[in-house]
C-alpha cells in the first residue's frame, strides 16, 4: 500500500487541506473508490476505512492481481468533516457539484479539478455516496442514465437493487457524472446511513466492492455471496407523502416487505400526542428509503417503495 | 392584495407561507400585462428587500398610472431570511439550484414547484439577488448567452451600469431565471451590493429601473425615469482574479473605478508574520466590477473581476 497525497492546499491559520490516497497493486489504473465528499459522511468515511483494512489484508496475503491497481480516497473534504459542516467552511459551495473542476477558478473548482485528474483513466469509480435529504436508504447501487451506464457491470455488486435515475441539471457537476463522460464506467453505491455509523450495511458495501473487483480480475478473494439484482427505475418507485406535519413514528423498517393498507408510520401531534395522520401503503413493496428525522414536514416525501407482485407492472405501465 | 402562493405545515405549530403582493388597478382586462419582481431565494441576500419596499410603496400611491398586474414576491425563501443562512435550512440545499421544482420531491422542491407555476406565463419577471457576503457587486442584469437576444433588448431598460451576457455553464440549469426563460417567459436576473447589507443607492436605481421597464412594456403611462445606457459584454471581455494563496485580503482600490494594466489592486498578507504573500495587480486595463468584501481568503477565492477596457 502506498499512501499518496492528491491534493494539497495551504491555508492561513489551519493545517494544509489534504486529500489523501490509497493506492493497492500497480499497473493497469482498474478501479478507485471515492468515500466522504461531504463533512457530515462519516458512514461513507467508514466504509473506505474498512475497505482500507480490507485490501490491506489482501495485499498482505498476495491477493491483489499482477497489473491492476486500486485507490482509495476515504474522505475528500477533510476540512468540513473536522468542523461538523456539510459543505466547504467558508463559502458554503459542494464539491460534488464542481466537477471536472477547473484549476484556476475559486476553491472548490481547484479542489475538484486537482481529484478529478486523480480520478480520470480508472475502468471502474465507485463513490460511497448521500442523499441530499435525511434519510435511510436500503442499500442499492445507483446509476445516472447517461448513455454510458453498464446495468450489467452494476450487477456485479451482487447489493440487492441497482436503480436507475435521469439525471437532473445539477447533475452536470457531479462526480458519478462526469466520471461517466470520461469514459470510467461509474456506480454509487448507497449503505443505510450518512452521519451516524451503521457497521452492518457498511461491511455489506465493503463486500460488494470485493466481490466486484473479484469479478473483475483484480483481486483473488470472493467474499460472502451476494444478491442476484434487481434493476429499478427510480421513477417507478412509489412515493408515500404525509399531508400532515409533525413528530415522525416510523413502524417498519428499512428493507421490510409490506402489503397495500399496511400502516407505515404515524404523524404525531407534537403537543397533544394524538396521532394526526396514519401514512398507509398505497401498494406491496418493499421499503427502498425512509425518513430519518423525528420532526416532518407536511407534504415530505417518508417512504419510497418498490412495487412488487401485481403492483410492479402496474408501475412500470 | 397579499396572497399565498404556497404554504406547508411545519412540525410544530407552524406554517410556512410564500407570499407575494398583487398589485393591480381594477378592471384590467385579461390580456393585461404581467410582470413578476422575485428576492428573498437566498437567505442572506438582502438588497432586493429594498426594490420591494418601494416598488409596493410607490405602485400604491401612483395607482391611476398602472396598467398591468404586478407581482412581488419579497421572500422566497422566508425561514433562510428569517436565520441568516443562505440555503433553505434544515435541508442546507441552495434553493437557486432546484427550479422547476418537483412536487414529489422534498420540501425546497415542493415549493420550488409551486412558486415556479405562480411565475411562469407573466410578461416579464426580475430575480433580484444581492452578491452572496464575500462579493462587491455594481448593479447589473446577467443573461444567459442562450437567452441574450429575448433579454438584452429589454435590460437596456433596467437602469444599470453593466449588462454581462455570460456563457450557457450546465450548472445553471436548475436557476429560476434559467428554468422560466426555458419556458418562454422572459426573465432577467439583478446583482447587485453585497449579502447581508442595504445599498441604498442601488436600491433607488434598481427601482427606477423596473418602473422603466414597466413603461417599455405599456404597463406604466407615469413619469418614466430616465436610465443610464449600460456596457454590454460577453464572458471574453471579463477578466477574473482569483487568490493565489491562502490569507486576509487588503484591497488598495475603490469600487467600480478604472485600472490600468499592473495597476496595485490590493495584498494577501499574513498577520502573523506581517508578510505580503500576494501582491496583486491587474492583468489589464479596465473597470472593476466586482471586489472582494470577505476578507479571508483561501486559495483560489475570487478577488474581482474586471471589464476589460
Amino acid at each position: 500500500m502506498e499512501e499518496v497525497t492528491i491534493y494539497e492546499m495551504g491555508s492561513i491559520y489551519r493545517d494544509s487541506f489534504r486529500v489523501t490516497g490509497y493506492r493497492f497493486g500497480s499497473g493497469e489504473k482498474t478501479m478507485c473508490v471515492v468515500g466522504a465528499m461531504r463533512g457530515n459522511e462519516v458512514q461513507q468515511l467508514y466504509c473506505c476505512s474498512q475497505l482500507v483494512d480490507r485490501l490491506k489484508t489482501l495485499e498482505a496475503r498476495g491477493l491483489i492481481n499482477e497489473g491492476r491497481s486500486i485507490t482509495v480516497v476515504p474522505c475528500v473534504n477533510p476540512y468540513s468533516m473536522n468542523i461538523g459542516k456539510r459543505f466547504w467552511p467558508t463559502d458554503n459551495s459542494d464539491i460534488n457539484r464542481m466537477f471536472p473542476g477547473y484549476g484556476k477558478g475559486e476553491t472548490t473548482q481547484r479542489v475538484a479539478d486537482g481529484l478529478f485528474r486523480e480520478l480520470m483513466g480508472y475502468r471502474y469509480g465507485v463513490q460511497f455516496a448521500s442523499y441530499h435529504v435525511p434519510g435511510q436508504f436500503m442499500p442499492h447501487v445507483r446509476m445516472m442514465r447517461t448513455g454510458f451506464e453498464s446495468v450489467e457491470d452494476a450487477k456485479a455488486f451482487e447489493l440487492p437493487y441497482v436503480v436507475l435515475v435521469d439525471p437532473v441539471p445539477f447533475d452536470s457537476g457531479v462526480l458519478n457524472y462526469n466520471w461517466q463522460i470520461w469514459e470510467t464506467k461509474a456506480f454509487s453505491l448507497y449503505t443505510q446511513e450518512t452521519s451516524r455509523i451503521d457497521r452492518g450495511s457498511a461491511m455489506r458495501v465493503v463486500d460488494s466492492v470485493t466481490r466486484f473487483l473479484n469479478r473483475i480480475g483484480a483481486v483473488s478473494y470472493d467474499g460472502r455471496a451476494g444478491y442476484v439484482a434487481d434493476v429499478v427505475d427510480e421513477g417507478h418507485m412509489a412515493c408515500v407523502q404525509t399531508p400532515e406535519a409533525g413528530i415522525f413514528e416510523p413502524l417498519v423498517e428499512v428493507e421490510a416487505q409490506v402489503s397495500a393498507g399496511d400502516v407505515l408510520a404515524r404523524i404525531i401531534d407534537p403537543y397533544e400526542g394524538c396521532v394526526r395522520h396514519e401514512v398507509v401503503a398505497e401498494c406491496d413493496g418493499v421499503v427502498f428509503f425512509r425518513h430519518s428525522d423525528p420532526l416532518v414536514y407536511a407534504g415530505t416525501v417518508v417512504f419510497r417503495l418498490i412495487p412488487i407482485g401485481e403492483f410492479k407492472a402496474v408501475a412500470q405501465q | 392584495m397579499i396572497e399565498d402562493v404556497v404554504s406547508i405545515k411545519l412540525p410544530v405549530d407552524e406554517e410556512l407561507r410564500i407570499r407575494k403582493n398583487r398589485i393591480s388597478p381594477e378592471g384590467l382586462g385579461p390580456d393585461a400585462k404581467r410582470i413578476c419582481i422575485v428576492t428573498g431565494t437566498h437567505g442572506d441576500e438582502l438588497e432586493g428587500q429594498l426594490v420591494c419596499f418601494q416598488l409596493a410603496g410607490y405602485l400604491r400611491a401612483n395607482m391611476g398610472h398602472l396598467k398591468g398586474v404586478v407581482d412581488i414576491y419579497p421572500a422566497i425563501n422566508p425561514l433562510g431570511i428569517d436565520s441568516i443562512s443562505r440555503g433553505v435550512p434544515g435541508f442546507d440545499l441552495d434553493m437557486n439550484r432546484t427550479f422547476p421544482g418537483r412536487r414529489d420531491g422534498s420540501m425546497p422542491e415542493y415549493i420550488a414547484a409551486e412558486i415556479f407555476d405562480d411565475i411562469a406565463g407573466a410578461d416579464v419577471c426580475v430575480d433580484i439577488h444581492a452578491s452572496n457576503i464575500f462579493l462587491r457587486e455594481i448593479p447589473q442584469i446577467r443573461i444567459n448567452e442562450l437567452s441574450a437576444k429575448e433579454l438584452v433588448p429589454l435590460a437596456r431598460y433596467m437602469n444599470v451600469d453593466f449588462v454581462w451576457v455570460h456563457s450557457a455553464a450546465t450548472v445553471l440549469e436548475s436557476t429560476l431565471a434559467y428554468s422560466l426563460n426555458a419556458v418562454g417567459t422572459r426573465t432577467l436576473v439583478a446583482e447587485m451590493g453585497v449579502g447581508m447589507r442595504l445599498t441604498l443607492e442601488y436600491g433607488d436605481q434598481l427601482s427606477r429601473g423596473i418602473i422603466s421597464l414597466m413603461a417599455h412594456l405599456g404597463m406604466w403611462d407615469g413619469p418614466v425615469p430616465e436610465v443610464r445606457e449600460p456596457i454590454i459584454s460577453v464572458d471574453r471581455k471579463v477578466e477574473f482574479i482569483n487568490a493565489a494563496e491562502s490569507g486576509i485580503f487588503i484591497p488598495r482600490i475603490d469600487h467600480w473605478k478604472g485600472v490600468q494594466e499592473g495597476e496595485h489592486i490590493g495584498d494577501i498578507v499574513s498577520p502573523l508574520t506581517g508578510d505580503v504573500l500576494v501582491k496583486i495587480e491587474s492583468p489589464c486595463d479596465g473597470v472593476v466590477f466586482t471586489l472582494r468584501e470577505y476578507p479571508v481568503v483561501d486559495e483560489g477565492s475570487l478577488i474581482a473581476r474586471i471589464l476589460k477596457a
